[in-house]
């Protein structure tokens, strides 16, 4: 029922909304939750295991009852708090965890089996048989037990996520965080006040207060209207700060667009990172139940929720309140509707020795024990001494005390200690480094204590930032005294049936708790995962404390000596697609191409990801139906005539300095300090562990420069690699390291016919005794300045042509059209592939991180004239053994003439068990060249087996031959067609 | 996380690469014998409490960078660069 008048809503501006299809009308500044409570729809959602129903208990963000699910199909959203959601024209809201209807839910018959669902019952109940749990047991209770669901598609809604930088964070905008945000602000301090509701003011909006003589919500409109016309104070409001990290990182969740009707463009929530110099923790507290008989029924709300339906949203949610309470919040209760003129039944104070002045009736020493009424709340059981009395109302209003809201203070590990004053837990000192708790989070609940809190901790942060303090003025305001008498459970001893709730979200009981005790779970991490308590959306923020206490006193022992809950982020509910914002599609893996992309891709080339680079796998011709044709016919054109590929995502790095020498001679096992100017020479490199890291080729472009080429996978190792080694153990070589893959353009062009080709293009033509193999140096096509390089990856007489970068696309068509009129063309990746096996040239497919250069064969480019990197390692006795795995070549001697990399290889006779294993196979292909398939493999003593015959086995493709060991290198093993 | 490198000021950990403890900045001599290489190769101390650890600004300057931090608290003392750590060793 909404009042005539009163409320921090918007009466001119009228909203209609949807729940479960009904149409209802609110207004803007409600919540979802008050606007249905306006409406007499006080039923929000099902329990979590019992499908019990449920009302409101909150009307914050620690909601565990009210949850609800926006949106359809991929924007879908589940488990959203009505309590937090604001209300917009045209909301459509669903309840969740009932069928058919929330009003009449078949599930709600587990409920009646409640004594077989207690703690634990998912390790007892179901335990057998075995093959049960999977195909019965688990989709029947994920089925009943549960939360809304998202819709299993790809969600395309725009979420952000975004940096922040300041010099003082305030998190939270009571009375606390706005004073040190009023005094931090004109001090002139970079100052971020963030706070989890739309309107800032935190409790200022829900209670009856005055500061200075003003209503105090009225003062938080002021005072962050001031702060808004603040050049220097960034307001955040709808942003939650869910975690605390190493040296001021924050984490936050914006709210951007979720209250807008038409979010047009953006975003619908952002996830920032929120780099602080200091903090303020201005948080405040949450108001925790009592638990009795029936508690969770529809109706039945703490307190401060109750008087912020009143106060806020001008909504009564009954006819006839009683209150009970263990503290004078209770009193301020019944103050506030009395104000409002709403009947008041009973106000239930639990201490014998409480006094009240209110004209309303008035039961101290006494405890609600039981409360009746299914889908709404009807009676209320009172147990005082002398007896019990049963008292008619549709509301019950419940002050358990309050719980600082110091999560934050945990998340870097430190632990809340227990103040036996407050009856709560209070953050631990220097929790967070830099961020100083104010106000009701280190248990002054006061209106005075936070103001004064924040005004403290505002000019403590001034000083280490050295800032000069701003005389901000501290505002009068009520100072009552917290007088609090622990209830945490009222006792069930001759109170008729009936389950005590204490986790509303996940359906645990007093009961559940106990028994976990008497089973053995006594520490409080055990109870927790056996009873699920504190498990659910609403992190235990309603029956954390709770439950310690009973486990305490079921275990005989006190509070701090039980422990508290470890609380850890987020400290609210958080999105993945917030978190994860930019991290789908391309952001997960950006996309590098080549400056021949777009051509390739017009050639009708099917790309191949390395890394990720996307490259050719193969251009198709007319006529061509199967990659295998195509494949087949590149790698002939090379063999025969020319052919012309992109090599741009080969690392590149850009060496100079006077001791570049000295330094390749450290880093690659062979000699480059003896390299002239104008060749090039291939190099292998190892890590310091003695295995290869890499290997390549390195031009020495004039004296004391050079360009290294690594492979595609490894350029950024190397490049890391090579900065290590430059800095932290050559620091005394002059030498310096660019990377310039993104740079140059590089093709290959390859082929009998190359030399001819590039002539068609190069300003001055080469020639085999001015540019013999190995050789590079300057060249010019059309005036624009290249580099070549004599070397080949095919095994054929090819060269490597270096242009810069943006002339790539022109040079790779001219290169692509001059080849094809030379009975060549482009290839791709797979033509690349088979001829460097035939070559039995290396990729990371041979280079996998385990191999040493004496297992590829290259132990003789080990120099023994110098140390370099991996040298002394590589000597090991282990791995220069002759019975290691070698590099070897194989082709197929059997019926199956296929050769798949990935098989094992075993002695032709052996059972092909893993305790017979020789080796296995890296790379295989069909050779067109050869016309049957080949491969490199390593094998137990390889080299010493040639011509052997062995066995090949594909276990899990199901492939079986047998092979004969050959040389690695299949075509042309001396060389001669790229040298001469 | 933030890391304040020497040269490029106080940045997010995102922007580094980490490498483990900075003893493979003490590169034993090629002749230094089998323990010690397989000291310097293989056993860290890995300890609770301050380490010198090396970190490298990939996504900045490319330094490699001598962090002391302490493990459990994530404290960072003291930023260096290896080259100057390197130096100064190497003159020690
Ligand atoms: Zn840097």
């Amino acid at each position: 029922m909404r009042l005539s008048k009163g409320g921090l809503i918007e009466r001119a501006k009228p909203l209609t909304f949807t729940f479960d299809g009904h149409r209802y009308q609110g207004y803007a500044g409600d919540t979802l939750a008050s606007a249905l409570l306006a409406n007499g729809q006080r039923v929000m959602g099902r329990s979590f295991k019992y499908h019990r129903p449920r009302g409101p208990l909150t009307a914050g963000p620690e909601e565990p009852n009210a949850l609800v699910t926006l949106g359809h199909g991929p924007t879908q959203e589940p488990n959203l708090r009505a309590t937090t959601l604001e209300l917009f024209d045209g909301l459509a809201a669903r309840s969740q965890n009932r069928w058919p209807s929330l009003d009449f839910d078949l599930l709600a018959a587990n409920d009646l089996l409640a004594p077989f669902l207690g703690a634990g019952f998912y390790y007892k109940t179901f335990m057998w048989p075995r093959a049960f749990w999977e195909k019965l047991y688990e989709p029947a209770i994920r089925r009943a037990a549960g939360l809304g669901a998202l819709s299993g598609q790809a969600n395309e809604t725009r979420y952000e996520k975004a940096f922040a930088h300041c010099d003082l964070l305030i998190i939270g905008a009571g009375p606390a965080g706005l004073m040190a945000a009023l005094e931090a602000g004109r001090a002139g301090a970079d100052v971020i006040l963030a706070d989890e509701d739309a309107l800032m003011g935190g409790r200022l909006n829900s209670e009856t207060l005055s500061i200075d003589d003003t209503p105090a919500h009225a003062w938080a409109a002021h005072t962050v209207a001031e702060l808004a016309s603040m050049p220097n104070v960034r307001l955040m409001p709808r942003t939650t700060i869910t975690g605390a990290y190493d040296h001021g990182t924050y984490s936050a969740v914006e709210r951007v667009s979720m209250h807008l009707a038409a979010p047009n463009d953006a975003p619908r929530e952002a996830f920032w990172r929120i780099n602080a110099e200091r903090a303020i923790l201005a948080t405040g507290a949450l108001e925790r139940p009592i638990a009795f008989a029936n508690n969770d029924r529809p109706g039945i709300m703490l307190a401060s929720a109750l008087r912020s339906y009143v106060n806020r949203y001008a909504v009564v949610p009954g006819r006839a309140v009683a209150i009970f309470g263990n503290n004078d919040d209770a009193h301020r209760t019944a103050a506030d509707l009395l104000d409002k003129g709403v009947h008041i039944a009973a106000l239930i104070d639990s201490r014998p020795d409480a006094t009240c002045t209110l004209p309303v009736r008035f039961i101290p020493g006494a405890q609600v024990a039981h409360a009746t009424g299914r889908k709404s709340l009807e009676a209320i059981t009172i147990a005082t001494q002398s007896g019990t009395d049963r008292l008619q109302c549709d509301v019950l209003a419940v002050s358990g005390g309050w719980n600082p809201t110091l999560h934050l203070t945990s998340h870097m590990g430190a632990r809340p200690r227990w103040d036996a004053k407050t009856a709560a837990f209070l953050p631990a000192p220097d929790a967070i480094p830099g961020l100083i708790p104010a106000g009701a989070v280190t248990g002054r609940f006061s209106t005075h204590a936070a103001l004064e809190a924040g005004l403290t901790a505002a000019r403590d942060a001034l000083s280490v930032l050295g800032l000069k303090h701003a005389q901000t003025d501290l505002p009068t305001a009520e100072d009552a005294p917290y007088a609090i008498t622990p209830l945490w459970a009222v006792p069930a001893s001759g109170m008729g049936k009936g389950r005590a709730w204490l986790d509303f979200a996940n359906d645990v009981t007093v009961k559940d708790v106990k028994l976990a005790s008497s089973e053995g779970y006594k520490s409080v991490e055990h109870m927790k995962r056996y009873t699920t308590q504190g498990m659910a959306p609403d992190q235990g923020k309603n029956s954390n404390i709770g439950a310690l206490a009973i486990l305490a006193d079921a275990t005989g022992r006190s509070i701090p000596e039980t422990g508290t809950t470890t609380y850890r982020a987020p400290y609210a509910p958080t999105t993945l697609a917030a978190m994860g914002a930019g991290g789908q599609g391309k952001g997960f893996a950006p996309e590098r191409l080549t400056t021949s992309h777009a051509a390739t891709l017009k050639a009708g080339a099917p790309t191949v990801e390395a890394g990720l680079w996307h490259r050719p796998s193969y251009f198709p011709r007319p006529g061509e139906t199967h990659w295998r044709q195509s494949c087949d016919r590149e790698v002939a054109m090379v063999r025969s005539h020319v052919g012309i590929t992109d090599v741009s995502t080969l690392g590149k790095i850009d060496i100079k300095g006077r001791d570049t020498g000295a330094f390749l001679d450290f880093v690659y096992t062979n000699m480059f300090s003896t390299l002239k100017p104008g060749r090039v020479r291939y190099g292998l490199m190892l890590r310091e562990d003695g295995h290869v890291l890499d290997d390549g080729t390195t031009a020495c472009l004039a004296p004391g420069h050079y360009v290294m080429t690594t492979t595609t996978a490894a350029a950024g190792p190397v490049m890391r690699h090579l900065e290590f080694v430059a800095q932290a153990l050559r620091p005394d070589l002059d030498v310096a390291l660019t990377s310039v893959t993104e740079q140059w353009a590089q093709f290959a062009i390859a082929g009998p016919r190359s030399t001819d080709l590039l002539n068609t293009l190069l300003d001055d033509a080469v020639t085999d005794e001015g540019f013999p193999f190995m050789a590079c140096g300057p060249v010019a096509i059309k005036g624009t300045p290249a580099r070549l390089f004599r070397i080949s990856f095919s095994g054929e007489r090819a060269y490597e042509l270096a242009v810069p970068a943006r002339y790539g696309a022109a040079l790779f068509d001219l290169l692509k059209a001059r080849a094809e009129a030379m009975q060549g063309g482009a290839y791709g990746m797979e033509a690349l592939n088979v001829l460097r096996i035939e070559k039995g040239l290396l990729t990371h497919a041979e280079l996998h991180g385990r191999t040493t250069a004496f297992d590829l064969g290259m132990q003789g480019m080990m120099s023994k004239k110098k140390d370099f990197i991996g040298k002394t390692a590589s000597e090991r006795p282990g791995l220069m053994a002759p019975d290691r795995e070698r590099l070897i070549g194989l082709r197929p001697t059997g019926a199956v003439k296929q050769l798949l990399a990935g098989a094992h290889l075993f002695d032709r006779d052996a059972e092909a068990t893993r305790m017979n294993d020789q080796g296995y196979i890296t790379s295989a292909c069909f050779s067109p060249t050869l016309g049957h398939a080949i491969a490199l493999g390593f094998l137990v003593r390889g080299p010493d087996r040639i011509g052997e015959e062995i066995r090949m086995v594909d276990h899990l493709r199901g492939v079986e031959t047998t092979c004969e060991v050959v040389a690695p290198q299949f075509f042309d093993p001396d060389g001669g067609r790229a040298r001469d | 996380m933030r890391l304040t490198c020497p040269l490029c000021g106080a940045r997010d950990r995102r922007e580094f690469t980490y490498q483990g403890e900075a003893v493979a900045l003490s590169r034993p001599d090629p002749d230094a014998g089998p323990e010690a290489w397989n000291t310097y190769l293989h056993l860290r101390e890995n300890p609770a409490g301050w380490r010198d650890e090396l970190w490298y600004h990939e996504q900045g300057c490319a330094a490699w960078l001598v962090v002391t931090r302490h493990t459990t608290t994530h404290e960072v003392r003291k930023v260096q660069l290896a080259r100057d750590v390197a130096k100064a060793e190497g003159t020690a």
